[in-house]
């Protein structure tokens, strides 16, 4: 894919890169399986040609997106993100997109609008994973309408170079660095302008667990894993040491902003 | 059943029966040094062991309702080696918990039991397993007595509720409880199968009283 170098500060990590063995066979994408090593067996069957995003809700122009279209709506640019999992492992991955901002505008939200909702696909022909009543299916996400406009928020088609393996959520998906991987839906259908704060897939799975923001913070405990450490994969096999997790995953400089003055031990 | 064997099939039975149940270590092993483990290798040998953990604990309960259903008394013997390979791979996974997961952080570890209690209910089933397997040397159970030691070990039964718990407990933050069905089953169907026992054999013995 035909890139250049992103502008955007903070967006190009100089971290060393995660193995693309890794980044593409070690996936949460619970519509081709629950395992992390399923998807990258399961996800061939998903058909990403054609492929429309819808974008509507609270927008003076609503409009229908085809794939192609999307891909040339903006400068495609590299950026060298880190990916925090909420289950404490982490990688750094060269994606290739555009700041979410870019589509954004060009629907023209209206003043009404303060969230921003995300459908993905949910095709029970091709997703194995949607018999299990795990999740609630369409996977579903959201942003706040400043999160989504804050530049490092971005719609990813590619990476290391290449578009995205179907695994990682082809053909178009969301990456928002300073939040727990899950917020970063995968094979993006539909975006909605909201008045109210949408529902989100996990947080309607385990509200006390996964909040609507979920933005990465080693001083709000998890029941489940440790958030004040991760796991940086691909790096020292088994005898890895675990590093320190940075609030808001190392991003504090550039988003910082949107959560002042908020309580987020509350707001997690 | 019948069937008689003679000491050198019985000693080639016992060195095949460790050979099977050491064979899931050596497999993990295997994958650990040929870095066989994929992405997460820490994350997938503290499954793994906690996978093979349970599943002895479910052998080692197997082996009495075997006995009494299938009459199959030979099988007693095995219940003590599967009882103590289920310590064995409890322990390997809480050391892997420990020394891969935690990196022998000891403020972090004591932090995780205070905080996350699946992490806690799995150290308690641990020690009740360590427990019992202490007292599986043949001294003690004679220093014991019958009785007493019999008691003791149906704490077997509270560190299978535990681990099932636990499983449980870890999954509950992604919805995904299908294993724990399966092996909360299989150890709730084998508890059964000694209550049922129970009452068959109390009501057969007041018909012949009667």
């Amino acid at each position: 894919m035909q890139t250049v170098r992103s502008a955007v500060p903070g967006a190009i990590s100089t971290e060393k890169q995660t193995p693309f063995q890794d980044a593409s066979s070690y996936n949460n994408y619970y519509e081709f399986g629950l395992d992390k090593g399923d998807p990258v067996k399961n996800a061939h069957t998903l058909q990403t040609q054609p492929w429309t995003v819808r974008v509507e809700g609270l927008v003076n122009k609503p409009q229908t997106f085809d794939i192609d279209q999307l891909l040339k709506l903006s400068a495609q640019e590299e950026r060298i993100y880190r990916l925090r999992c909420v289950e404490g492992w982490s990688m750094v991955i060269p994606w290739i997109g555009y700041s979410l901002s870019k589509l954004l505008d060009k629907v023209e939200p209206q003043g009404s609008a303060k969230y921003v909702e995300f459908v993905t696909l949910a095709d029970p022909k091709t997703m194995p994973g949607l018999r299990s009543g795990v999740l609630d299916w369409p996977y579903t996400e959201g942003l706040r309408l400043d999160e989504a406009m804050n530049p490092l928020a971005m719609l990813a088609f590619g990476m290391y170079g290449h578009a995205l393996p179907k695994q990682n959520g082809a053909p178009v998906r969301l990456v928002v660095p300073w939040k727990y991987g899950f917020k970063s839906a995968k094979s993006i259908t539909t975006i909605r302008l909201v008045e109210q704060q949408p529902g989100t897939a996990w947080n309607k799975a385990a509200r006390n667990e996964y909040g609507f923001y979920s933005n990465v913070n080693p001083d709000v405990p998890h029941p489940r894993w440790s958030q004040a450490t991760e796991r940086r994969i691909g790096e020292g096999g088994l005898f890895a040491r675990r590093n320190k997790t940075l609030l808001f995953n190392g991003y504090e400089e550039q988003v910082g902003q949107l959560y002042a003055g908020m309580d987020l031990r509350k707001n997690y | 059943m019948a069937f008689k064997l003679t000491p050198g099939q019985r000693s080639a039975v016992r060195v095949l029966s460790h050979l099977l149940c050491l064979a899931p270590a050596a497999w993990l092993l295997y994958l650990a040094i040929t870095d066989g483990l994929g992405a997460n290798p820490a994350e997938a040998l503290l499954r793994s062991l906690g996978d093979w953990a349970i599943r002895f604990i479910c052998l080692a309960l197997a082996v009495t309702p075997l006995r009494q259903w299938l009459h199959w008394n030979a099988m007693a013997k095995y219940r003590r080696m599967l009882g103590l390979y289920a310590f064995f791979y409890a322990s390997l996974h809480w050391l892997s918990y420990v020394v891969f997961d935690m990196g022998l952080d000891w403020p972090g570890i004591i932090a995780d039991l205070v905080n996350r209690p699946f992490i806690l209910v799995g150290t308690l089933a641990w020690l009740i397993l360590l427990v019992l397997a202490i007292t599986s040397i043949p001294k003690l159970i004679r220093l014991m007595g019958g009785k007493r030691w019999q008691w003791l070990h149906r704490s077997i039964y509270a560190a299978a509720a535990l681990a099932v718990l636990h499983f449980w407990w870890m999954r509950a933050g992604k919805n995904n409880f299908d294993e724990v069905w399966l092996y909360g089953s299989i150890i709730a169907a084998l508890l059964l199968a000694r209550v049922v026992f129970r009452v068959r054999k109390a009501r057969l013995q007041h018909v012949v009283k009667s």
